[in-house]
This record gives C-alpha cells, structure tokens and sequence, in this order.
C-alpha cells in the first residue's frame, strides 16, 4: 500500500467536494478497493470514505420500485428487500462470504463493474436506474464494458432504483477460487416481458441475452429455451473455463432459473 | 471403555485453547527491540539474465539501512540439498548452486535479485521501486518433456542439460518387466499427471534475524517444522556459523504441510543481514509472495503400465514420470520423487517385479519438494487409478481385483520387490471395515435416487499403503541422505515431580503437547497435566530431526518412550534405597514405587524430590537429578495402510462434482489420541479433496503463475467436504518401535485423491470417460463428458 489521506464526508455534497480535482478516490466497503491498494496497484493519494454518509443507506419501497441507497452493505440488502424484491435479496446474500457482504456495498459493486460481479446482472436483470449524485441512468445505458460505466471521473453512485418484477431468480455458477460467478443469469419477468443478463461470460462484461428474453417472453418455460444456444464468440476463456463451456452455461444457468421460477 | 487419560484417550487439546482465543505466539508476533524490515524484490520474469543492478537512489530512499544483491554474498555458501540421488548409470545427480540471492541469472518468477532493509516495510517497498534492475528475458522452459528434448535452453548454463538424474529402480529389473509385460495376458496403461499444488499453510512463512557482537551469537526466528535441521544447514553450509553460537527458534507455527521443512533463502538472509547491519531484521511473507517463494508440491507427469494373467493376477508393474524439481533443488526435493515414491510402487499387492523410471527436470519454476505425503501420494495416486481401470478392463470388480492381489496378512513380514519389508498389516481386514462404513451394499440404491434427480453418482474406493517413520538413518545414508533421521527426547523430572520432556519434533497443528504428555503420564501413572512438552527451540531441546513423514510418534515418540524408561530405571534405584529393598523387587505402577510381597511403598514425587534433595541418598551409587535423554534411531519405516471410499454425485450439465460420503479405514496400529487421530484424517481428506477436485498451480507458456492468489488458486472450504466417516480400529501394531504406533499425519491425504477420482470416473461409467486428470474441475468433467477434452 502507497500512503493515503483519508476523508470522511458525512454527506453526498461534502463527498462529491473531496472527489472533484481528480486525485482523490471513493472509497465503499473496500473489498475491491482494498486488495488493489496493498498490491501496489492504485496510488489515489486521497481516499473519501463513503461509509459515514447515513443518506446512501436505505432502502425505500414504492410504487412498484425500490430504491436502495449506494452505501447499502450486501448484507443490508438481503435482509432488507427479502420479502419486497426475494430475487434480488437472494442475489445479495450469496455474494462472496459473510466478511464481504458486511462490507462490500451495493454502490462500490456497480461502479466497478467487474465482467464476473453478480450485482450488474441484478441491475441490468431488472432494468434498474442508476442514480448518482448529478443525475439519473438506465442499466441499458450504464454497464459500457469490463470495468466500465457510463459514471464520469468522481461522480458517486448514491442509489439504484429496481422496478419490482413479478418473479426473478438468480442462478450463479461459481468460479471454484474466487466463487465469483463463473458464468450466472439473472431472469426477471414483468407483465410486460422478461429480462436476462448474463455476467462472468462475456469480454465485454454484463450483457442481455435478448434472444433468450424473445422466447421467454413468448413463452415462459424452460422449453422454450431448448433450441436457444449462446454464441461462444466473445466469450472469456481462461483456466476455469473455455469460452465453449461458458456460452453452454449461459443455457444451463437460464433454464435453471426459469425452473425456479416456474 | 475409552480410556480417560493416558494412551488411548481423547485428551482435549491443550494447545487449542491459546490457538483458537488468537493467543498463540507466532514468529510474526515477535518483534525484537530495534529491528529493520526486509522486503525482497523478486524476478517478475521467469528467465532472465541479469546485465545490471543499480541501488544507488534505493540506497538514498529515506530509510533504507542497505540494499543487498548477490555481490553481498559472494564469501557465503548456496542454500544447500540435503538429499543425493545416484542415477541408473551410478552418476551423482545434477546439483546446480542455489545461491541467497540471484547471482547472474533469474530462474523462476519470485526468485528474488535483491533484498532492501529500512526502518519500516513501506519505505523498503518505496525504495525497491527505485531499483534500476535491466534484466534480459531469455526464453523460459516450463514442458518438463520439452526441458529434456535436445538443444533445449538451459535453465542452468553451467550443467549439462535440465536433467537433473535418471533414476531406475529396481535397475536389474528393468528387462524382466519389459519381458513380462511384452508376454502378459492383459496389460492395463494410464497417462496421467499429479498436479502442482501450493501448500498454503494458514501462517505464512517469516523469519527475525537478530545478532547480539558482544557474544557473537546469532538468533534466529523462523516458521520452521524443524528447526535443528535449519541450524545444521545455514549454519554449516551458508553461513559458516558453529551451532553453539547460533540458535534457531521455530516458536508456535502455523500450518507447514512440508513446506516448512526446506531451507530457505529468507532465512539465511536476515541471519547474514542482522550481522551486517548489527540490527535485528524482520521478514514477513505476503500471501502473494508465499505463493512465488514457498517451495511447491507434486507436480508429476506419469505414464504406469500394469500386467495381468487371466484372473487379473499382477505380473508386473512399470512406470515412467517425469518429475518437476522446478529452478533450483529445494532441501529434499531429490528424494521424493525417488526413494519416497518408487519404494511404495508395490502398494499392497504382491506384484513380483516392478520397475520404476523417474527423470527429474530443472524448469524456469518455482521449487517442487515435500507437500504432505510427499512421493507416497504420487505413488498411492497411479497404482490406484491403474487398479481401478484395469478391472474395468477386465471386467472384474475393482474391489475384488484388489482383495485378489493383496499381500494376506499371513505373508507378514512381507519383502517388496522396490527394497522394503513391511513389518505388518491386514489389508482385507481394512477393506472389510472400509466397505461396512461406508454401506457400499446401498449403493446401487442410493444411485438410483440421484438418477431420478438427473444427477450421476459414483462409488470409487483406492487402498493405500505408506512408508512412515522416517527412517532407519544406515539406509537412508545408502540412498542418499546427507544428514541422519533419528530423534532424540530428554526428559526432565523436577523436583516436585512434574516434567518438561524437551523433544527434537516439531509440532505445527499435530497436538504433539497433549499426545505426547499422554505418553509419558501413562508410562508414569501421574497427571497428565503434569507434563509438558518443550519443542521448536534448538537452545532447549536436544538434536533432533523435527516433523515430516509422519515420524512424530513413532521416531520422536519412541525417543521419548527410551528416555522415560531411563527415568524410571533410575527412579526404581532411588526408590530401592528410600524403601531398603533390593533394587529388583521393587515395582513401578500408577505413580507409587512398592515391593513385591510387602506393603512398603513410595510415591513418585517423593522419589523426585529426593533425587533433587539428596539428603537421604546413596551418591556413592547414583547421581542426584532424575533427567535422560534418548536418542532414538528406527529399525524399519512403518506401514500405516487402509480402505477410503468415496462417493460423488456429478452435474451432467455442469460438470460440478459433489463430494457427498466419504469413508476411510485405516490401520494405523496402536492409537494415541484417537480424536487427533481423527482429525488428522480429516484434514488429510481435506487436502485430498482440495487437490483431486480444485487445487491447481498452473503457469503459462512463459512461466507467468497463473494462479497467484485465491482468485484463481482454488482452496478448498468447508462446504467442499462432507462429514467423514473415519475408523481405526484394525490395528496391526507396529513391531520395532516401543509403542507399536505407526503414524496417521499423511494417510488422509495419501489415499483420498484415487478414491474421489475413482468415483467421479465410476460415476461417468455410461460416458466412455477412462480418466480425467487433477483437478476434476467442473470445466474439465464436463469436456471429459461432452468429448472435448
Ligand atoms: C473474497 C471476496 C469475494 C467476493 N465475491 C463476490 C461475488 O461473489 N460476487 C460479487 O459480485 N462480488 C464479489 N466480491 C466483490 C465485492 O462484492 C465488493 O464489495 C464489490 O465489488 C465492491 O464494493 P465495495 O463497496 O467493497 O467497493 P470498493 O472496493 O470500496 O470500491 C470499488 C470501486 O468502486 C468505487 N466506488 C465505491 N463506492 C462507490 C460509489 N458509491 N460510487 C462510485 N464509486 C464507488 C471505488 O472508488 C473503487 O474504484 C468479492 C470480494 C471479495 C474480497
């Protein structure tokens, strides 16, 4: 680890303030953050501590929606929105390992857009909005590729809202070491059609699987998946898996979560 | 009825309770007045020669004390081998110098080129950035079989090729099984290889140097299994230090599965630094740099052939590897592929002629030695999986090729034809218990359950056998060993009666300070929490050889039986003359000294006490004091053997294996403590199914690691392992060491990797798949499956 200051903002404003000039970083629950700096990896100079900002920790249910501040810890969220949105709160409560999901944050996740997290996939799974502290972005228009977002340098993420679909289900293939998601499909399923994302396949990180949402929203059942095969094109390949093995995942993880949900 | 205390009872472990509350006392937890950071900065290159190395703004860096390359040990030794193997042809093996610090040339990523001590650890890493190291990448070699192929680049320039020897054993074999092979009924071949593992022991490793000039004495701290052994090697090999100013603690360590036996370089560095600065110097392993600087393990590439008569009958066994010693020798990492793997080619079947070849070959890697088991796992691993496949071959069950083959408990002692005599064992007994516990008559049932669940389950069982106890040292010396494999214990009685028994093991996780109290208490019919049990520190145990190949018990453990019965046989004269009895009517029992046929009595702490207050006593006969040391030298290895079965259950479109029973017989002679016992098959069994399912090491074409962290290396975690169902009560005792204990820490993980494999291919029977190599990972079953492997 390089020497850092470190500030901690008990607001959005005071935070967005220290982040504004470039040298200073967001710090969330730091289990990605963390493990970067002791290798030597970033030398921020300034780290802003998120996690004494009470206003992005909530979780506020209405209309059809809810709305979970950035600063919501994995753990937070999986028992907060158990019962208003159980797809998603199963996600959250399978994230890494009790030590994680009490640190790690639902902002810090999606800002760093990792091709193998498992909250992108909830989000864009969903057709969630990212909100921020300048404005407001569709999932669609968010997730740009591994490790990048449509967020501009120092813009924090200080909520995510999730229309509520009908069912959803969440099926992860763990990558034996790290148990990230090797390959794992997020399915939602509103009144008016269905949504599959699909992280840890692909070089360009989270993505919809739109063939597949065509079909299930013909037709929600895992038979009508059955002639439906991802493309190996652009798939990850490496020690755990082929990219061969990882489009067949995509079609395994997708049919199990319809199961569920059926 | 279990015993309470004593031999054979569960004693809890002492040692837990300052473990588990997180007040054990760690190298890393000393910290010595004044001491300086080491940071090492390591080859990021696998090859690499080395033009120049420029210090100077590292040197200036505020903080720094110095900057060490290999100019500062140009008047010291190399780290050296402990173990020299002869090859087929009667040529000492290829010895390439090891030295501290690179010296001309980078050999493997982590191989370190410089070392920068400072005031703290961050203003080391800061100066090491400073280094001006121009390093030319030359081309890396990493294919064991490319390494040896002609004209291949030379990870050693001054050696004749990256063949480190070409072992044959037994070489006046080598036609007879050629022959028998070429005439036999059926002949069963497997290719496979035994995959590289990282020990990752939970403490990582560390070293504290510290120099007092006014005594010219030396200290130093360090995570070792056996720390006289560290003194003997850096002492008189590197250093040129004599053993009387030089001592090594190895105080509570963390874990060491092998890789904490070996010399290090990290070691001798703070010792040589701590004199030159005359400040103590402190080294703490990162994780990320464990994984590039601990010696790894296994890493075979194996090709075994087994020949059978009509009734499956073993004729004749051979088998060729290629075995990975990576850049530079570790300390025994020459023995393992040789005289720790071909001598248990026999398993436990009669097999009349067996030939064994194994080429160990320098690669631009990190150093392969000892991982727990070491060459006996390797060994456990092919003649297992070749078992298994030839009575597929033959149609024969896999158990019942076994019970055909196995040595009948009536043919002990029993002469292997690869050089060693098991003293004792009753295979079929073990096979019986493993196929009772783990209800194999159930199974066909409990796999049509999971086929109606579209999931496929399989049963594999594998039977091992091990050499442990290392070893009788006149043979060992034969084969090679540079140093003797005895062990010693002295036992002190205090003047009240309670002990310290200081002894030349190490303990690292075994209990040794609960199980080893028993033994002494038992023998002396007192308390257990009477006697403690001193280890890990060379200025307060006698010389010893410290803890590998499960030698504890049975080496260290015998030791300190010798030594107890010095103590009682003196006690006994003490006692004659406290009582005025004849020394030989006088009986020892449950503490108290009486006279056979009177009821004089005298009580063991009297007896002490008077051996210390000699107020009352016959020094013209005997000394005062009551304290003996032993030094104990084995006969023979001991052959701990046994049953494990396994059983999975497979994903068919995953590919996900699922550990759902495993069961393990074992025979491990006279038990101790059988919940360590216990425990050690679970962890061993933990480890088994780490590297046959998860565990891999794997570097890229140019010699980049892979799988440096956890994000890649996969461990395994609690919910990878089902509970155990573990039985030890066939016991063939021991017939040459005092306890007739035969030793438990590898089996676990010795048998399991065959028995889980075995299972996962029963399991893919319908599939047409006749192997799959370690790690079975979901992605490797499912191409196994799918034909696209
Ligand atoms: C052992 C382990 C296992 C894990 N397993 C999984 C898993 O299975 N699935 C999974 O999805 N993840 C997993 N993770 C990652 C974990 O979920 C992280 O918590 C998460 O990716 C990052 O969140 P954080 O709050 O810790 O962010 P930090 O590490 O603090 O920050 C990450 C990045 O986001 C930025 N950032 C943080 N908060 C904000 C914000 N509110 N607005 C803008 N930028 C911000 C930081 O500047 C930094 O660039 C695992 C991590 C570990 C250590």
């Amino acid at each position: 680890m390089y020497a850092f200051d470190l500030v901690k903002p008990g607001t959005v404003a005071e935070a967005a303030s220290a982040l504004a000039g470039g040298e200073a970083q967001a710090l969330g629950g730091g289990q990605t953050l963390i493990p970067t700096l002791k290798q030597r990896l970033a030398d921020p100079g300034t780290l802003v501590s998120l996690s004494h900002i009470d206003e992005m920790k909530y979780v506020r249910e209405s209309g059809g929606t809810v709305e979970i501040g950035g600063g919501t810890t994995h753990a937070m969220v999986a028992k907060a929105v158990a019962d208003i949105y159980p797809g998603l709160a199963d996600l959250a409560g399978r994230i890494g390992d009790p030590s994680v999901r009490n640190r790690g944050t639902i902002g810090g996740s999606l800002a760093n857009n990792d091709p193998s997290a498992c909250y992108p996939a909830g989000a864009l799974g969903s057709g969630a909005t990212i909100i921020t502290d300048k404005r407001e972005i569709a999932a669609d228009d968010y997730f740009q590729g591994m490790f990048t977002t449509a967020l501009d340098e120092g813009e924090i993420v200080t909520g995510v809202r999730f229309p509520i679909p009908e069912k959803a289900h969440y099926s992860k293939m763990p990558q034996p070491a790290s148990r990230f998601p090797l390959v794992a499909v997020y399915v939602a399923k509103f009144a008016d059609g269905v949504r599959v994302a699909v992280t840890g396949a692909s070089e360009d990180g989270v993505f919809r699987w739109t063939e597949a949402e065509e079909a299930l929203g013909a037709n929600f059942s895992t038979d009508a998946l059955g002639g439906l095969s991802a493309s190996e094109d652009g798939m990850i390949a490496d020690i755990h898996g082929t990219a061969a093995y990882r489009a067949h995942l995509i079609g395994v993880m997708t049919k199990r979560a319809v199961a569920e949900m059926s | 009825m279990p015993k309470d205390s004593g031999i054979g009872a569960s004693s809890k472990r002492r040692e837990d309770v300052r473990f588990l509350t997180g007040n054990g006392k760690y190298t890393d937890d000393i910290n010595v007045a004044g001491q300086s950071y080491a940071h090492f900065v390591r080859s990021d290159v696998a090859h690499g020669r080395i033009n120049s190395i420029d210090v100077s703004a590292a040197e200036a860096a505020p903080g720094v004390l110095k900057v060490f390359t290999a100019a500062d040990f140009a008047e010291v030794g190399g780290v050296p081998c402990g173990w020299c193997v002869t090859d087929r042809h009667g040529n000492p093996m290829q010895e390439p110098k090891h030295p501290v610090l690179a010296e001309g040339k980078v050999r493997h990523v982590g191989d370190p080129y410089a070392v920068v001590v400072a005031e703290s650890l961050s203003a080391a890493r800061d100066a090491a950035e400073l280094i001006e190291a121009d390093i030319e990448e030359l081309e890396a070699v990493i294919d064991m079989k490319a390494a040896v192929a002609d004209g291949a680049t030379k990870v050693h320039d001054d050696l004749t090729s990256n063949l480190c020897y070409d072992w044959g054993f037994v070489e006046e074999n080598r036609e007879a099984v050629d022959e028998a092979i070429k005439g036999a009924h059926h002949v069963t071949t497997l290719e496979l290889t035994n995959n590289r593992l990282v020990a990752n022991p939970m403490e990582p490793r560390v070293a504290v140097g510290e120099y007092d000039p006014w005594k010219d004495e030396h200290t130093l701290y360090t995570t070792s299994q056996n720390p006289h052994v560290i003194r003997l090697l850096m002492g008189a090999f590197v250093l040129g230090i004599p053993e009387h100013k030089l001592r090594v603690i190895a105080p509570d360590v963390g874990g060491g599965f092998g890789t904490k036996i070996f010399h290090y370089a990290e070691e001798a560095f703070c010792t040589f630094a701590a004199k030159a600065l005359k400040r103590p110097v402190k080294w703490t392993s990162s994780r990320s740099e464990a994984f590039i600087s601990d010696a790894h393990g296994r890493d075979h590439v194996t090709k075994i052939e087994l020949a059978m008569d009509e009734e499956g009958k073993f004729l004749a066994l051979r088998t060729d590897t290629y075995a990975n010693m990576g850049a530079y020798l570790s300390t025994f990492a020459p023995s393992v592929p040789t005289w720790l793997h071909g001598t248990l080619m026999a398993g436990n079947y009669i097999t009349p002629l067996i030939y064994v070849n194994v080429k160990a070959v320098f690669t631009n890697t990190v150093p392969v030695d000892a991982y727990r088991g070491a060459g006996r796992p390797e060994a456990t691993f092919q003649l297992e999986r070749v078992v298994d496949k030839a009575a597929r071959e033959m149609g024969i069950d896999p158990v019942e090729l076994r019970r055909r083959n196995f040595i009948d408990k009536s043919q002990f002692p029993y002469a292997t034809p690869v050089a060693v005599e098991y003293d004792t064992g009753d295979y079929h007994a073990t096979m019986d218990k493993l196929l009772e516990i783990s209800d194999r008559d159930g199974f066909e049932a409990r796999k049509a359950e999971s086929a109606a669940r579209g999931k496929l389950r399989g049963f594999g069982v594998a039977h091992y056998i091990e050499a442990c106890g290392i070893a009788p040292s006149n043979l060992v010396g034969q084969l090679g060993a540079r140093a003797g494999l005895y062990e010693s214990a002295t036992v002190r009685v205090n003047a009240t009666g309670s002990i310290s028994v200081m002894t030349g093991s190490h303990s690292h996780g075994q209990g040794h300070e609960t199980s080893f109290a028993q033994v002494v208490a038992d023998m002396l019919g007192i308390d257990e929490a009477q006697v403690d049990i001193v280890h890990g520190d060379t200025a307060r145990t006698p010389m010893g050889m410290g803890t590998y190949g499960s030698r504890s018990i049975a080496v260290g453990g015998s030791a300190m039986v010798r030594a107890t019965e010095k103590i009682i046989a003196k006690a006994k004269k003490v006692a004659s003359h406290l009582m005025e009895a004849s020394e030989s009517d006088v009986e020892f029992a449950n503490g108290q000294f009486t006279v056979a046929g009177t009821d004089k009595s005298v009580a063991w702490g009297d007896v002490c006490l008077a051996a210390y207050v000699p107020h009352n006593y016959p020094l013209e006969d005997i000394e005062p004091g009551l304290e003996e040391t032993a030094f104990y030298d084995p006969a023979n290895f001991t052959y701990p053997s046994g049953g494990y079965a396994c059983e999975v259950e497979v994903d068919p479109e995953t590919g996900q294996v699922e550990v759902l029973a495993f069961s393990a017989a074992d025979d491990f002679g006279n038990v101790i403590n059988p919940m360590i016992v216990e425990g050690q098959v679970h962890g061993g069994v933990a480890q088994g199914i780490g590297q046959a399912l998860l565990e891999n090491c794997v570097y890229d074409e140019n010699g980049q690691l892979l799988t440096g962290s956890y994000m890649d290396y996969a461990m395994p975690r609690a919910y990878d392992v089902p509970m155990f169902t573990v039985d030890h009560s066939c016991q063939t005792p021991c017939t040459h060491n005092p306890l007739g204990v035969k030793g438990c820490g590898e089996a676990g993980a010795i048998g399991s990797p065959p028995a889980i494999v075995n299972a996962v291919i029963d399991a893919l029977s319908g599939h047409g798949v006749e192997h799959i190599d370690m790690p079975l990972s979901p992605q490797r079953v499912w191409a196994a499956m799918h034909g696209k492997g």
